[in-house]
């Protein structure tokens, strides 16, 4: 028996246009040649080919894709979901790749850069061949990145940048480093970003090893040792936190599509392992308990789906707002991981194993859960939408 | 220099495919894509496109087809064909090689007004149909010289070499353009469509003609016009199960060999 994809049960292609389908199919035949049969071996060596992957993703256009110019695709928003989606369901790592470089690094200098940023760095990270990272976490200020200690301090004309950055995607395989800091302005602490050249004598990007997520990704620490830059490596745009945050505002869009995809690819194995699997005589998806897990499980994924486009339309018309981002990212991966759980179970002990992607998708969602915004930020969020309270302190 | 690429909207052979009750392939309920053997003859010309250095070519890409085979269209031009043509009109369905070819040789010299067609490529067959005879009647209508089964092409200026794989050898043929050319499986990975590429093909020009737009007469084309005709069709049946021998007294060997005589294998 074969039967219809969660998916196709909620008619959602029938929401997406040709140029859409024709991007998410790109991608997703990039993942399933490219990306799948290595994805066990990279995340249990927990290595990451980046600059491989980085200029093969910037050939098919998806890193910056949503972009305009500077070599950017300029697609809609949606269609970079859609993407996003079809690079979690190889590995959230290779979505956090790809999140970092458009949605954080690349939208940094697109949205808050000069000229010279935009023309020196954006045509070769969309090509793949420069990496960006984005410094916003330390050690000590996490959900609360106001608290930084990282310091820009004036010397002349140059800014001499002291500190240390935590939790940093992409941070040691990084060309450049967009780091955020305190600022004093008029004897005021103002937070300013900065464009740094990993090559700048004062940086380096230790690694971060021993993850029991997010295997498949490089995080690093940042350590910043009085690096000292141009006047020119300020993001003029950008005063204060509202910087940061807008960028975190894309790649939380980005991760509303991307969650869902681990946690199709977790229910379309659990669906095929459960019509091989014979357990008392019988397929374990004619069992009612099972298909009960199954049903579940698409029922989620499918409004998860209905919930990200719908975010994606009104992000498309320029009217998505941060709470509604919130709605999205703290729904989708709470449920993903739910769905990964759940389907792990069907899977019996083979779903412990390297051989099926659950527990692999499972341990990734912790990191996508805490990152972009914990589950408890989000909440605060809404609620303070809700409520007219702000409860963060 | 100008390329015309022939580019046929065929039925997705990994869903179920069907015959309407004429005989003819189901094109309609049946979703459909670029004939994935087309794809190379895309990546040839785009090849020769990227290689022609300071020169401009240009890739034509051209369908004869329902409604939907303009989807054949825009794969080719998200891929990075510069224009595309669709040539419909209900007369068409059921056309037989000899009318198809027919409409394409109107739709290539139309195409050649605006500026000669110095190459026609073409895959080595449709996926569907199989057929292979398409370019060898195009050449004969175009009055072009023909090569099939290309695996290798080159050119310099107005001259081509082309690597052609046979079945007992390998031939290297030298032609002077303008020809018609099909080109195999072998030529070279088709490139995926990349995103630029697809927001791209959103502005590139498509022009829609009918048999009328050709010059071509409607009652030359079509079922009714078809030099033969599929007269029944009816699904394999099923595989059955062979026949097994066991060996239990030692007379194993003398079944399997009355079994490869009876099958004139020995
Ligand atoms: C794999 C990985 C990659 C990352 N990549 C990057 C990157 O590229 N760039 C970057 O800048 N950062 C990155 N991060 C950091 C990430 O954004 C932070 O981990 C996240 O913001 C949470 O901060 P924290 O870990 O310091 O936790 P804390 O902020 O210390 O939170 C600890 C707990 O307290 C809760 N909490 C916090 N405040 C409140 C409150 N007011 N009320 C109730 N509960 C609260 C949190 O929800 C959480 O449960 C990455 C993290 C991971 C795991």
């Amino acid at each position: 028996m074969t039967g219809r994809s969660p998916f196709e049960l909620f008619a959602v292609d029938t929401l997406l246009d040709d140029e859409e389908r024709a991007m998410r199919d790109a991608v997703r035949r990039f993942v399933d040649e490219r990306v799948r049969p290595e994805v066990g071996g990279w995340y249990e060596a927990a290595s990451l080919p980046v600059r491989e992957l980085a200029t093969e993703l910037g050939d098919l256009g998806v890193l910056g894709m949503h972009l305009e110019g500077y070599g950017c695709a300029g697609t809609s928003a949606t269609a970079y979901g859609l993407a996003c989606l079809e690079l979690e369901a190889g590995d959230s790592g290779l979505r956090s790749l790809v999140s970092v470089q458009g949605s954080l690094a690349m939208y940094a200098l697109h949205r808050w850069g000069s000229e010279e940023h935009k023309q020196e760095w954006l045509p070769r990270m969309a090509a793949g061949e420069a990496i960006g990272c984005f410094g916003l976490t330390e050690p000590d200020a996490g959900s609360d990145p106001g608290s930084m200690r990282t310091r820009a301090r004036r010397d002349g004309d140059d800014w001499v940048l002291s500190g240390t950055k935590m939790w940093i995607t992409n941070g040691s395989v990084a060309d450049v480093a967009v780091v955020w800091a305190q600022t004093e302005v008029d004897g005021r602490d103002r937070v300013r970003g900065f464009v740094v050249p990993t090559d700048t004598p004062g940086f380096s990007a230790p690694e971060i090893t021993r993850k029991m997520s997010l295997r498949a990704s490089v995080t690093s620490e940042l350590v910043l040792d009085g690096a000292r830059l141009p006047a020119s490596a300020m993001l003029p745009e950008a005063d204060g936190l509202a910087g940061p945050l807008s960028c975190l505002g894309e790649a939380r869009f980005g991760i509303v599509f991307g969650a869902l995809g681990a946690a199709r690819d977790c229910l379309e194995v659990a669906l095929a392992y459960a019509e091989e699997r014979q357990v008392f005589g019988r397929s374990l998806s004619a069992y009612q308990l099972t298909q009960a897990k199954l049903a579940d499980c698409s029922l989620e994924l499918g409004k998860g789906m209905l919930l990200a486009l719908h975010l994606g339309r009104l992000k498309d018309a320029g009217r998505l707002r941060p709470e509604q981002v919130s709605l999205g990212k703290l729904n989708n991966v709470r449920e993903a991981l739910a769905v990964a759980r759940e389907c792990r179970t069907v899977l019996g002990a083979a779903g412990i194993t390297q051989e099926y992607p659950m527990m692999r998708h499972a341990n990734n969602l912790e990191s996508v859960l805490t990152y972009e915004g914990t589950s408890e930020v989000h909440q605060l969020v809404i609620g303070q939408a809700l409520t007219g309270h702000s409860a963060f302190r | 220099m100008k390329i015309v690429v022939l580019v046929k909207y065929v039925p997705d052979a990994t869903a179920d495919r069907q015959f309407e009750s004429d005989h003819t392939v189901d094109r309609a309920g049946v979703p459909g894509l670029l004939s994935e053997l087309d794809e190379y003859a895309v990546e040839q010309a785009l090849q020769l496109k990227e290689k022609a250095e300071g020169e401009d070519v240009e890739v034509v890409a051209l369908t004869v087809g329902p409604e939907a085979a303009a989807e054949a269209v825009k794969k080719a031009l998200q891929m990075g064909a510069d224009s595309g043509v669709h040539v419909t009109d209900e007369a068409i369905a059921g056309s037989d090689y000899l009318a198809t070819s027919q409409v394409l040789a109107a739709a290539v010299r139309k195409v050649g007004e605006s500026g000669a067609v110095d190459l026609v490529l073409c895959g080595m067959a449709s996926t569907d149909a199989s057929g292979s005879v398409v370019p060898a009647m195009l050449a004969e209508r175009l009055d072009l010289p023909q090569v099939t089964l290309g695996s290798v092409i080159e050119r310099q200026g107005d001259q081509v070499r082309i690597k052609r794989d046979g079945d007992t050898s390998t031939e290297v043929i030298g032609a002077t353009l303008p020809i018609v050319l099909s080109v195999t499986d072998q030529s070279g990975e088709a490139r995926y469509p990349s995103f630029k590429g697809i927001m791209a093909a959103k502005k590139k020009p498509v022009e829609t003609w009918s048999l009328a737009d050709l010059g071509v007469d409607a009652g030359e084309v079509g079922l009714d016009a078809a030099w033969s005709k599929v007269e029944a069709a009816e699904a394999r049946p099923p595989r059955t199960q062979g026949e097994i021998v066991t060996d239990e007294d030692g007379s194993g060997a003398t079944a399997l060999v009355d079994f490869l005589a009876s099958k004139k294998f020995i």
